[in-house]
């Protein structure tokens, strides 16, 4: 360390700066110049990427939330940013105003007909997107406003996780070890291990060995069976080739069939004629019953006459009994 | 060793602790007077008399042209390893959008302003207050006083304005070269990317944020500059009684250092606040 009273090395002096060499003057001129050229040169780009030597236009987006929009944000078209959000303030009726500065060069591709949309992504900020399906359209004013469509996708997400859970536990319940798939498996192993048993696909699906030897002793049954069938097919064949001779033959029964309709059709023939006799005769005692039903109207003439008579007759009994003290019973009989 | 009373133990012990907190409240109080003093100085146009403009233009370069080329190509070296790790970690996770703006808010917002200004300090003005406060002890102070110069104008305030122009040099030649650096890494030898360059640049530095960012730097290179040559100014007895005996180059620089360092924590905890809360 230095002693109190030890002069300064030059380089410390005040004093020496009066004889600075000219080229270091001249060189500590051009560092402090460039770093000002430097320091407006900074400042320039700043305000260039900041957009504040562009032309813009206004454009006004409403919305009701404004959650994750900050001054700075992109609008994009395609991919592309063709404006930046100025300000973000609420409105008299409550909802959101996004003003937005489009730069004039890129103001042709945002259309009457273009839509915007706000979509808030699961990873990433929110970002703001116009879609112009029409490009010929009117060109969007200076100062337009337009509402935006809100996208959420974090607000999908509860719903997406708690179906994803409900769809694990699920499956947790399905592969667990006492579990249904577990117990299929073990039963498919099982009926797999029978099916390369003795017994195979037959005791697989009778269940038991017992069963599967009756159907095995039915099929030997049927197999007898169907012999027994066949050969009495062959006799049935036999059997109907002897009918077909006993009535389709020379001395069959179709031919005597045949005879026995000709005599009966002349025997019907016959009839026929008796017949035809049997109604005239049935005319003639048509004829004599007229007459018998002329007669027994004049049989009711008279037997009213005769109830007439009796009918007075009873008059005069009924008065002399009236008179007659000593009469029993005046009762007259009818014949 | 003969015990102390237990009754004078305590009292001694307490008044150790005030005696220490006002001497350090009074250095800091001192120092602030002695920055300001120079801020003063630094505003009067009449304190850039032919002396302290030679002075400063000698200290300016000096200070700042030996250490540009070195401290950019570090910048540079370090840009280079930064943006290749986050560019490449962002891409595995198909975030590549968002790595231009991580790399520019963390070296140009963040990184580059505290490293300058550290360089600097440990480079120029902490060796700048060490050396006032050896001629102060040397008596070259009080050799000026005498010859009618004023020792602050022509010793003080140059050391002062290089540090403050050192640190805003670097800082911002640094800021540029890892910016076109960053650049480079992500869209190559091709001007394709100027426009979607430019509109990152311009969301990240917002109004705020610049004015922040402008301000940061400001008071990264002002306490710099200020805190160790106030530093060195201070008189023996206000440093600290434990010093007064022998206070060389080291202590001083130590000193100067410390309050340095805690004032650039200060700096950077208030401009994160500012820029993210």
């Amino acid at each position: 360390m230095n002693a109190p009273n030890t002069p300064p090395p030059s380089n410390e002096s005040a004093l020496d700066e009066e004889r600075l060499p000219p080229h270091l003057v001249r060189r500590a001129r051009w560092l402090m110049l460039t770093s000002l050229a430097m320091l407006l040169a900074v400042t320039c780009y700043l305000l260039y990427a900041r957009g504040a030597f562009e032309n813009t236009q206004t454009l006004i987006l409403t919305t009701d939330d404004s959650e994750g929009v900050g001054v700075g944000m992109d609008l994009t078209f395609s991919g592309f940013a063709i404006g930046r959000v100025r300000r973000v303030a609420l409105a008299e009726d409550g909802s959101v105003r996004i003003s937005v500065d489009v730069p004039r060069k890129d103001a042709h591709w945002l259309r009457q007909s273009s839509v915007f949309t706000l979509v808030r992504g699961l990873v990433g900020g929110t970002a703001i997107r116009a879609f112009t399906g029409v490009l010929t359209d009117p060109p969007l004013p200076h100062g337009a406003v337009r509402p935006v469509l809100r996208g959420d996708a974090t607000a999908e997400l509860p719903r997406v996780v708690t179906a994803a859970r409900e769809t694990l536990e699920n499956m947790a319940a399905l592969t667990a070890r006492d579990g249904p798939l577990a117990a299929s498996l073990r039963q498919v192993q099982q009926t797999t291990e029978r099916l390369n048993a003795p017994n195979g696909a037959l005791g697989v699906l009778m269940g038991n060995d017992a069963d599967a030897r009756k159907v095995v002793t039915t099929i030997d049954s049927s197999r007898r069976v169907m012999a027994q069938a066949t050969a009495l097919l062959r006799r049935l064949d036999a059997l109907a080739q002897n009918a077909d001779t006993q009535v389709f033959g020379q001395e069959g029964l179709v031919k005597d069939a045949r005879a026995i309709s000709a005599a009966l059709v002349h025997t019907l023939t016959a009839t026929q004629s008796s017949l035809r006799q049997l109604d005239v005769v049935l005319g003639h005692a048509q004829a004599v019953g007229g007459q018998a039903r002329e007669a027994s109207v004049d049989l009711n003439r008279l037997r009213n006459e005769v109830e007439a008579s009796l009918r007075r007759a009873d008059g005069l009994m009924a008065e002399l009994q009236r008179k007659w003290p000593f009469a029993a019973n005046p009762e007259i009989q009818l014949p | 060793m003969k015990p102390l009373p237990l009754a004078v133990a305590p009292t001694q012990a307490v008044s150790a602790l005030l005696w220490g907190f006002w001497h350090w409240a009074l250095a800091w109080w001192r120092t602030v007077q002695w920055g300001a003093a120079l801020g003063v100085l630094a505003l009067s146009p009449s304190s850039y008399a032919r002396p302290t403009r030679l002075a400063a233009t000698r200290h300016i370069y000096l200070d700042t042209a030996p250490i540009l080329l070195g401290f950019t190509l570090l910048c540079a070296l370090l840009t280079l390893v930064i943006t290749h790790i986050v560019v490449s970690t962002a891409s595995s996770y198909g975030l590549s959008l968002l790595a231009l703006e991580v790399v520019i808010r963390v070296l140009v917002l963040e990184l580059i302003p505290l490293v300058s200004a550290l360089f600097v300090a440990l480079r120029c003005t902490i060796p700048h207050g060490a050396s006032v406060a050896a001629m102060r002890r040397r008596g070259r102070w009080a050799e000026l006083q005498a010859s009618g110069a004023d020792p602050l104008l022509v010793e003080a305030l140059p050391r002062m304005l290089s540090g403050l122009f050192a640190t805003i040099t670097l800082a911002m030649l640094s800021c540029v070269v890892a910016a076109a650096l960053v650049y480079l890494s992500v869209y190559g030898f091709s001007v394709a990317g100027e426009a979607p360059f430019a509109r990152v640049f311009g969301r990240i530095f917002t109004g705020p944020v610049a004015l922040i960012f402008a301000l940061k730097t400001l008071g990264f290179a002002l306490a710099v500059a200020v805190i160790p040559v106030a530093s060195g100014l201070l008189s023996p007895v206000a440093r600290s009684r434990r010093a007064t005996a022998q206070v060389g180059r080291e202590a001083a620089a130590l000193l100067g250092l410390v309050r340095l360092f805690a004032v650039l924590l200060l700096l950077e905890l208030a401009s994160l606040a500012g820029n993210y809360y």
